[in-house]
């Protein structure tokens, strides 16, 4: 059991972030949304601990909170 | 030929109630003779109760309807002088392929354990699990216990009394009266008694409709489950094809919510829809055909004074996961003994309090289950849907979102958890066979567990001896095991201990475990099992 990690943990962020866009170029909004839920699910595999997953999606919630 | 549905099973007669000066009193009336009620009238008749069941039709299941028969029901058919009949004549099968849209995204294989007498599930028409039943209420008739099913027999009115239930009932040739002590309601999703007594309930509604087709036909396809989401055939929708015994197969076909049901089910229309999922060149024929919608829903309390409901009186599932016939025969199996023990005297009515308690809490576990199906299955928003079909596309290549895929959780019984007629527990014991779970089936050398237990308190005795035990004028039969030869008696009982008590229930729970033996505890165990 380890707690969600709210502190920088992505080594070359930038390089992540242009990644992740990358990986978006040309798709349609629904390709998009469907290659955004493939990605989810297959972190969310990966980290696999319930309460951090919970958590990850409160932190989510909350921050599109305006 | 006809179909053993269309033959009348248990024609009117006239019964001698009908006579009768005073109304007769029985101590158990069923209303519903279908798999539920009979369940019912079965178990009680072989412990000596004397039961007359009332159905307002006079043949079994019309069509194939529940199919699926997982092994809990099983093995309480079993325990009701049914189960070897049932698996010979089903489909066993353990394998399944998944489709979305043109492709295969993968098989499965439900990989049963070993050690167990009963098969994980069988396929099986509803109209031979009753007919099955039948022949067992005419065996039972023939060894002199006293169970009726008087058929043509509608119950139209019923008062509750403190002590007893008065039944005014329609026939051929009139209406009658009887009084019973007791009366279980087991008369469906629609149940009559339960708008007679007021109860009725609401609860989500699916807007969707499926048709269920039941095709004859020689095809080559394997005895496997296969499941199709968004299929060429059915566009946006889902299907489902399965074996049955002599060469029917169920198909279902997600049909949406706004359709013409008359139009759908005009046999032209069903067979343009099951030629193309088909193809042109597979011959068949239609043994039936049916459109259903579903409600997920139950009643808040399934005890009403004498009145007790069971099965889809009580509680409505969806049909993803096979939890309709096989929760309401789990209905029968904890209400029966506790009724013995009450009529009988043993045991005060409260404890009848504790079969609500117990099955709404696995109503609820079987509600929980089957809604999440179908919100997988047929999702009702355009997020659910996106994240569904992320599952899908994910499962051909990534075994890890196989799991996430839910076209139905197949039905394993609740473990009672926290039920008031648990006694000790310790979790030095292995978790699969804690207080408030079914037995765990284990070969014995000669045979089975689940064939030595169940009907009456008993104490296993595993590696060690236990004393006689009596509570409330009760005796708990002791079984002496040793796990010598016994390997899955030991890992499923006894874990990495030497030695090991359990106390079961008639039903087959175990309600209390110990180490080692103590006759004053278990004693003690028995008493809170009967509601103290």
């Amino acid at each position: 059991m380890s707690d969600l990690i709210t502190t920088p943990n992505i080594v070359d962020a930038d390089d992540f972030y242009a990644e992740l866009l990358t990986a978006h170029e040309g798709l349609s909004d629904a390709e998009s949304n469907a290659l955004n839920a493939r990605l989810l699910l297959t972190l969310a595999n990966h980290i696999g601990d319930r309460a951090v997953l919970s958590d990850a999606l409160n932190v989510a919630i909350k921050a599109g909170r305006s | 030929m006809n179909k053993i549905f269309e033959i009348p099973m248990y024609s009117y007669t006239r019964s001698k109630d009908q006579d009768a000066m005073t109304r007769k009193r029985h101590p158990v009336v069923v209303i519903g003779a279908g798999p539920v009620g009979l369940g019912a009238a079965i178990d009680l008749a072989q412990q000596d109760i004397p039961v007359v069941v009332l159905d307002d039709n006079d043949k079994v299941s019309f069509g194939s309807r529940a199919i699926c028969f997982s092994k809990r029901c099983l093995e309480v058919m079993d325990r009701l002088g049914c189960g070897d009949v049932l698996v010979d004549k089903g489909v066993i099968w353990n394998t399944g392929k998944v489709f979305f849209g043109e492709r295969k995204v993968y098989d499965f294989n439900l990989l049963p354990e070993d050690g167990h007498k009963m098969p994980a599930f069988i396929n099986l028409q509803q109209y031979y699990f009753e007919e099955y039943m039948v022949n067992r209420v005419r065996a039972l008739q023939a060894a002199g216990k006293s169970i009726e099913i008087r058929g043509k027999n509608k119950v139209s009115a019923i008062g509750t009394h403190d002590d007893h239930v008065t039944l005014e009932i329609d026939t051929p040739e009139g209406p009658y009266n009887i009084e019973a002590d007791w009366l279980i309601a087991c008369d469906g999703a629609g149940s009559p008694t339960r708008r007679m007594l007021g109860k009725d309930f609401v609860g989500r509604v699916f807007e969707d409709n499926f048709l269920i087709a039941d095709v004859v036909m020689e095809a080559d396809f394997p005895t496997e489950r296969w499941f199709w989401f968004d299929p060429p055939f059915n566009k946006g929708q889902s299907a489902l094809l399965h074996k049955q015994p002599d060469g029917v197969w169920r198909i279902d076909l997600q049909l949406g919510w706004d359709i013409d049901k008359e139009k759908e089910m005009k046999p032209e229309n069903v067979i343009s829809r099951l030629k193309a999922m088909l193809g042109d060149d597979v011959e068949f024929e239609l043994e039936w055909v049916s459109i259903y919608t579903f409600q997920c829903r139950r009643m808040e309390d399934f005890r009403h004074g004498r009145v007790l409901f069971a099965g889809d009186a009580a509680h409505q599932v969806s049909p993803f996961g096979a939890r309709g016939a096989n929760s309401g025969l789990q209905d029968t199996d904890n209400l029966c003994w506790k009724l013995k023990l009450v009529l009988d005297g043993k045991a005060d009515e409260s404890l009848l309090d504790t079969y609500s308690a117990e099955r709404v809490y696995g109503a609820d576990e079987n509600i929980l289950n089957s809604s999440r199906s179908t919100d997988f299955i047929t999702p009702k928003s355009a997020v659910s849907r996106l994240l569904r079909d992320a599952v899908l596309d994910l499962s051909e290549e990534n075994e890890f979102a196989r799991p996430l895929v839910n076209s139905g959780r197949l039905s394993v019984p609740c473990i009672y958890d926290g039920s008031g007629l648990n006694g000790a527990d310790t979790d030095k014991l292995p978790a699969q066979t804690r207080v408030g779970s079914v037995i765990a089936d284990a070969p014995l050398g000669d045979g089975f567990l689940s064939e030595r237990t169940g009907d009456r308190f008993q104490v296993l005795a595993i590696n060690c001896d236990v004393e006689p035990v009596t509570a409330k004028g009760v005796q708990a039969e002791v079984i002496k095991l040793e796990t010598a030869n016994a390997p899955f008696l030991q890992e499923r009982y006894l874990g990495d201990q030497k030695a090991a008590v359990y106390l079961l229930r008639p039903d087959q729970i175990i309600t209390a475990r110990w180490l080692t033996p103590d006759s004053v505890a278990i004693a003690a165990a028995m008493t809170q099992a009967m509601g103290g």
